[in-house]
């Protein structure tokens, strides 16, 4: 099956998942607004639910002329953007042929693993799972945000990482963060950005 | 510009753009943000009630007053403002009346799916279904208008994935500041607003004659419109389905209604007139598939699609598919269905927990401890029945807990029975409740897990925190005083981290005869005062046995060791430092001591 047996108003799909407290749904607002600002339709969903942390957390943010379903179905996906490596494996069924997966390079275990007697799955398990057709990048942006001396802008940097993959201007990604992050973390996350993008041209 | 809003954010801009001066809810997801979207804007009033009940009857009196109202509920609060909602149906309004009601197909965070569009034809009061965030925005206009034409109070519907998706939103002109300052005079009409009998008996045929009158406008109302295509297949659908439907159906003809009761007939009978085959696709019950074949009109819906759960593209597609409408559509072949992907075992899943430092989990653990029957309500606290805790043993609907657990001691049961309810859950419907137990002097005990505030929705202001929606102060209400002065003479106060003094006034509460109310105090611990407080502890790995006795308590700041424990070869546990807040529960079971306390830490992290 090739690129071009899908329609031509199929939208541009992305999925973000990671763990409670990652910054996934801050992410998703970005990739969101830069879509708005590429002048798209936008639409982007997500379950809130209960205020715990530590949960399993996803947005879809799809592009397009014109967007109906705020969700892309399973296979529809073009980019998933994950900020913790089980989350990455759970939805990479949402991935078209070719799709790719950024994939931080970070583990949190689920309380039946830390607690029960569930096990996380091994490398070769996520090996089967991306030799589907899929590309898989595994990118260090815990280690990369470590650096810059804030782990919490990691999910910032794996949107630089994105942004290689994408026409959009470095510009408009870097207003977009700009003015959806406080004032004072503007700098630190413009830096996380350009580190991902670097990451990103690195992988490509 | 146009702006990127969620469906909660677009109504409750709508609301303000139309001139809603008062508005009263209590949270639920997925509805909770459109009141605190509401609550700051300029020239308006806003708060939450203790419960939906309470907020319906707020908005009903404003709108008899001739102030432009809403309420706002998620779908389980209409059940309990049902009767409310009655007999607003008859009396019929003076200013628009507006009630916002979110259901929650697929059950993200409820305890069933109850489609509300049933309670628009039982109470004969029109319900509107936005498909998007722009039409949330805009049919909060239409609702007010068909409220004041028609004389009676409007719901519009949403669910979970029009509330909390986002769209681009093209927003009205800004409220006029001007219209706020009027005081409406109260008009007195007590054969309209007196419920008697006699008065009832002429307000009926005058319900139901308004009634038709809307379902005449309906079929020329712009939010129902037919959006014509290829005539071999004709598609009515409403609500979120509507997207899913056009994604699958690029090229069908729809009947597309915004208004879902009452039914347009003439429009329902014009569109099934020019397609071949009349297809309903709705997201819960059959409710516009009953209305065709009221009509006669044959039609197939729930044949082909769920009736249970969320509708999506893909459970659209397939079923599509299934039934012959569609012929494949190759790119929608998902990977899921590729070999490799079906040989992965089982991922673990991801479920809500309670929290690390949840203030909850001292009172569950010693619930465990006690082997007691847990008779529970909803919250964050229902996550007690998860393992390894398995403390609650019962958990209907908010407030259920107090009389449940009076039924369960009433039947005589060998072992001993508590009731367990949050504290918004208390001051939302359990009060009554604890006053039966009270009057009827059951030997129930009953634990109020005060965490100071509503934590399940969001962190939301209740009767007891001291402020309102809108941030005004207000006193806090007396928990131990109410329960008192309901009748309740053994109340207690202990504090859910020091595990001892839980199990001793528990056991002594079980005693009894006589009921008796536990209260656990202490904040939520994601409330901003409490992580001022945090304080991560440290296991002594050289002390560790490896029992796993901490890791039952379920908290997820403790996981295990890559350090196997020599005697048994089991992992020791170590201590997340991310996570731990230090609220010392898994210091306090620890057989052999080997998780330090707070005060035995010193600045470093090591043992002082
Ligand atoms: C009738 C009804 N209204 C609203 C809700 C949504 N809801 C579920 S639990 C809850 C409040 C829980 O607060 P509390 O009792 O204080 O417990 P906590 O979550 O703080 O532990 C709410 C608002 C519901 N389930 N049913």
């Amino acid at each position: 099956m090739t690129e071009s047996d899908r329609p031509l108003y199929a939208p541009q799909n992305f999925l973000l998942a990671g763990v409670g407290g990652q910054g996934t749904l801050l992410a998703a607002d970005i990739v969101a607004l830069v879509g708005v600002a590429l002048g798209h339709d936008v639409k982007k969903s997500e379950v809130h639910g209960m205020a715990q942390r530590g949960g399993s957390v996803t947005s879809h943010v799809r592009w397009a002329e014109k967007v109906y379903s705020p969700l892309s179905a399973p296979g529809e996906v073009d980019y998933l953007i994950a900020f913790e490596r089980l989350e990455a494996l759970r939805y990479a069924n949402m991935l078209r042929p070719g799709g790719v997966a950024l994939v931080n390079d970070y583990r949190i275990a689920p309380g039946s693993v830390t607690s029960g007697g569930d096990t996380y799955p091994s490398e070769a398990d996520e090996a089967s799972v991306y030799a589907a057709n899929l590309r898989a990048l595994h990118v260090p942006a815990q280690a990369l945000a470590q650096a810059l001396g804030q782990v919490r802008v990691n999910n910032v940097l794996m949107l630089g990482v994105l942004s290689v993959f994408l026409d959009a201007p470095e510009s408009v990604w870097r207003e977009v963060i700009a003015s959806r992050v406080p004032a004072r973390y503007v700098a630190l996350n413009d830096r996380a950005f350009s580190a991902g993008r670097a990451e990103g041209l690195r992988l490509l | 510009m146009k702006r990127l809003l969620s469906g909660n954010q677009a109504l409750a801009r709508g609301a303000w753009e139309s001139g809603v001066r008062v508005a009263a809810g209590y949270p639920g997801t997925p509805s909770t943000e459109i009141l605190e979207t509401f609550a700051p804007m300029p020239g308006i009033y806003a708060e939450w009630c203790p419960n939906e009940k309470v907020a319906l009857d707020v908005a009903i009196g404003a709108s008899y007053a001739g102030a432009r109202a809403m309420a706002v509920m998620k779908h389980v609060g209409l059940n309990v403002a049902a009767d409310a909602l009655f007999y607003a149906a008859i009396t019929g309004v003076e200013a628009g009346l507006l009630i916002v009601v979110a259901d929650d197909p697929g059950m993200h965070s409820s305890q069933g799916e109850q489609d509300t569009r049933r309670y628009g034809k039982f109470a004969r009061v029109p319900v509107l279904e936005p498909s998007d965030s722009q039409e949330c925005l805009e049919m909060v206009a239409t609702a007010l208008e068909l409220s004041e034409t028609f004389d009676t109070p409007v719901i519009l519907r949403t669910t979970t994935r029009i509330a909390h998706s986002y769209g681009l939103v093209e927003v009205g002109p800004d409220r006029a500041p001007a219209a706020d300052a009027e005081r409406p005079t109260y008009r007195v009409d007590p054969t309209k607003y007196v419920m008697l009998p006699g008065n009832a008996r002429r307000r009926h045929p005058i319900m139901e004659d308004n009634i038709r009158r809307v379902a005449e406008a309906a079929n020329t109302l712009p939010c129902n419109r037919i959006e014509p295509g290829d005539r071999s297949v004709g598609i009515v659908t409403s609500g979120a389905a509507y997207q899913y439907a056009r994604e699958v159906f690029p090229n069908a003809s729809f009947c597309r209604l915004g208004l879902s009761y009452p039914a347009p007939t003439r429009l329902l009978a014009e569109f099934a007139a020019g397609v071949e085959r009349l297809i309903i696709i709705e997201e819960g019950d059959p409710v516009l598939e009953e209305e065709c074949r009221l009509q006669g009109l044959p039609c197939e819906g729930k044949s082909i699609f769920p009736l249970v759960g969320e509708l999506s593209t893909e459970t659209v597609y397939d079923a599509a598919l299934r039934a012959g409408l569609v012929d494949e559509q190759p790119w929608r072949a998902p990977v899921a269905r590729a070999p490799q992907a079906r040989d992965l075992p089982a991922l673990p899943p991801r479920p809500p927990v309670l929290c690390p430092g949840c203030p909850h989990r001292g009172v569950f653990a010693t619930l465990r401890k006690l082997k007691v029957v847990v008779n529970g309500d909803i919250g964050c606290y229902t996550l007690g029945a998860l393992p390894p805790l398995s403390a609650l043993h019962s958990c209907g609907c908010m407030g259920a807990s107090i009389g449940v657990a009076h039924g369960v001691a009433l039947a005589g049961i060998q072992q001993h029975n508590v009731a367990v309810i949050g504290d918004s859950t208390f001051y939302h419907t359990g009060i009554a409740a604890l006053l039966n137990v009270a009057y009827n002097q059951s030997r129930t005990v009953t634990i109020i897990l005060d965490n100071s505030t509503t934590a399940m929705t969001g962190h939301q202001q209740h009767p007891g925190t001291g402020y309102t929606l809108q941030g005004r102060p207000t006193p806090p209400a007396d928990l131990e005083g109410l329960v008192r002065v309901l009748g309740i003479q053994q109340v207690h106060v202990v504090d859910p981290y020091d595990l001892e003094s839980v199990e001793t006034t528990l056991k002594a509460c079980l005693a009894l005869d006589a009921p008796s109310v536990v209260i656990a105090r202490r904040a939520c611990a994601l409330l901003p005062e409490a992580r001022k407080q945090y304080r991560p502890l440290r296991v002594q790995a050289d002390k560790c046995i490896a029992c796993g006795t901490c890791r039952r308590l379920g908290c997820p700041a403790l996981t295990k060791s890559d350090e196997l424990y020599a005697k048994t070869g089991k992992p020791k546990t170590v201590i997340d430092p991310v996570l731990c807040t230090g609220c010392e529960i898994c210091a306090q079971v620890c057989p052999v001591d080997a998780i330090l306390f707070r005060n035995q830490l010193d600045d470093s992290g090591g043992q002082a």
